[in-house]
């Protein structure tokens, strides 16, 4: 059985210009420990769908189940990662971040300190555990993001674009992490990008997402060894592969 | 930078602008344009000071009046802090305390006065009265904008990390409004202080910084009431240095959600 699935999802917002279309009878499955980039031009709903399976958004028609169980709202099954470096509580130390999912689910206080400190020695922070997050650079912030996403041990692990704000050469370092820190925790990964490379780098699978109504065009699988060289021809060709299936939707459009 | 040295200088340039306010002060006192009588120079609000000191009654007095602001304004906090972070995070309860707010907010808190006198009598539970109701909005306000201002990204991943209502408002909210609330104590603090002088003045309770200011004219004691002034003048400047500021400190500037001045 798949870990996530994703059955005929849509979501239509009312606003005062009219219906509008976020994502449209959307389906796909995502097995058990599958890394699954969904890459798409913006707007194009890949974040509304991310928020959907997050349980922030309730889809006007179709379900997802996740573990055989069909969501309504957000769980502690899910982890969250989201782009804004602000998605960390200022008044609370890195470890007090990682900590509060722990925290929330009762866990004691010296089993929380553990945990939390493991997890930031696996996103490499474990010398930053009692900065405060506006001492930090945005690419640790972002790791303490995924350590505290980690932490309360989701099986899932959701990130809406979360390196897109950062430099290119501490995107290319923190996607060497994630690739790491997915090998060691096995989690099932949802990952929104609009960066082709960083799709091809992390991704089990790719789906590409076409905006106008918003839907799932194509899936193309990643069968390249890890770790993946990016300037390798393979990886190239993979590259373009996704290319012509946005640019195709370009030209459509 | 060690902030042992920029205390130190901090506490300089605090030095440097009281000594150039004396200095203004006092040149224009001794300069003979107005009575002595009328503009007491420094050495003789000094001697008030100390005489009042001394005996004894500046202190009680000055206590008297702490009494009715601390319990005011703690008033105020209980009442003020929680319905302002309601009045944030609830819309209902927003639109039936918002009208009220804004209709009593602008009756200057003095104008109330008489009405708590016929209400509440002469004496300490007017004055503080008083104080509550001038400490109240300032709580109010900035709790309820504080909590809208609150990022909704942090609500967003505390509810994904498992946070209930009871844990968002806890762990959340009310740290996430610290910055307003803060700026809402500070407020409060002032108001309540313009609002128990003026409340003994007119309540006349034997008793308070505010009542010997005003006693002070039928005697021509100009010295008296600057030297009244001054005690309130410390006592504010205290509660910034040792309450307001500590607060900051550990707080909101310790987690970069305000910053300190430029050097």
């Amino acid at each position: 059985m798949p870990h996530i699935e994703v059955h005929d999802v849509s979501l239509i917002y009312d606003t005062p210009a009219g219906r509008v279309v976020g994502v449209e009878h959307s389906s796909f499955d995502i097995e058990q420990s599958e890394f699954v980039c969904l890459v798409g031009p913006s707007g194009c709903g890949k974040s509304t769908l991310l928020n959907i399976i997050a349980g922030f958004l309730v889809p006007t028609a179709g379900e997802i189940r996740i573990g055989g169980k069909a969501i309504t709202g957000h769980g502690m099954d899910r982890g969250i990662v989201f782009q804004d470096f602000a998605q960390l509580f200022p008044w609370r130390t890195a470890r007090g971040n990682v900590a509060f999912g722990l925290e929330m689910k009762g866990v004691p206080a010296p089993e929380r300190e553990r945990i939390a400190l493991e997890h930031l020695r696996l996103v490499k922070l474990e010398k930053f555990a009692n900065a405060y997050p506006h001492h930090l650079s945005g690419g640790m912030q972002q790791r303490v993001a995924i350590a505290r996403a980690l932490a309360y041990n989701p099986s899932v692990l959701l990130m809406d674009e979360p390196f897109a704000a950062l430099d290119a050469l501490t995107r290319d370092d923190m996607q060497k992490l994630l690739a790491d820190v997915w090998r060691e925790t096995r989690k099932t990964v949802v990952y929104v990008t609009h960066n082709v490379a960083e799709a091809v780098y992390l991704a089990d699978r790719v789906l590409v997402m076409t905006p106008h109504p918003g839907t799932v065009r194509c899936q193309v699988p990643i069968r390249l060894e890890r770790p993946r060289d990016p300037l390798s021809a393979e990886f190239i060709e993979h590259q373009k592969e996704l290319l012509r299936h946005l640019g195709g939707q370009a030209a459509a459009s | 930078m060690s902030t042992f040295a920029d205390h130190t200088r901090s506490i300089r340039r605090a030095a440097v602008s009281l000594f150039l306010a004396a200095a203004a002060y006092e040149s224009i006192a001794r300069s003979g344009v107005f009575p002595p009588s009328l503009l007491p120079s420094l050495v003789a609000v000094a001697g008030a000071l100390v005489d009042g000191v001394l005996d004894g009654s500046l202190p009680a007095h000055a206590l008297a009046t702490l009494y009715r602001v601390l319990m005011g304004v703690g008033l105020a906090i209980a009442f003020g802090l929680p319905l302002g972070i309601l009045m944030g995070r609830f819309r209902p309860v927003e639109s039936f305390f918002l009208p009220l707010a804004s209709a009593l907010m602008p009756i200057p808190s003095l104008a109330w006065v008489p009405v708590f006198i016929l209400w509440l009598g002469l004496g300490n539970a007017t004055a503080i009265g008083i104080v509550l109701y001038a400490a109240l909005f300032p709580l109010l306000l900035n709790a309820w904008s504080g909590v809208r201002a609150v990022d909704p990204l942090w609500l967003r991943a505390g509810s994904a990390m498992g946070a209930d209502e009871r844990a968002l408002f806890w762990k959340v909210i009310l740290p996430g409004a610290f910055p307003f609330v803060i700026a809402g104590l500070r407020q409060a603090f002032l108001r309540a202080w313009i609002a128990v002088v003026g409340a003994e003045m007119l309540a006349a309770s034997d008793w308070g910084l505010g009542w010997i200011i005003f006693d002070a004219k039928e005697f021509l004691r100009a010295d008296v009431m600057l030297a009244s002034l001054a005690v309130i003048g410390m006592i504010g400047f205290a509660f910034e240095r040792l309450i307001f500021g500590s607060l900051e400190r550990v707080t909101v500037l310790r987690w970069g959600m305000v910053r300190t001045a430029k050097r």
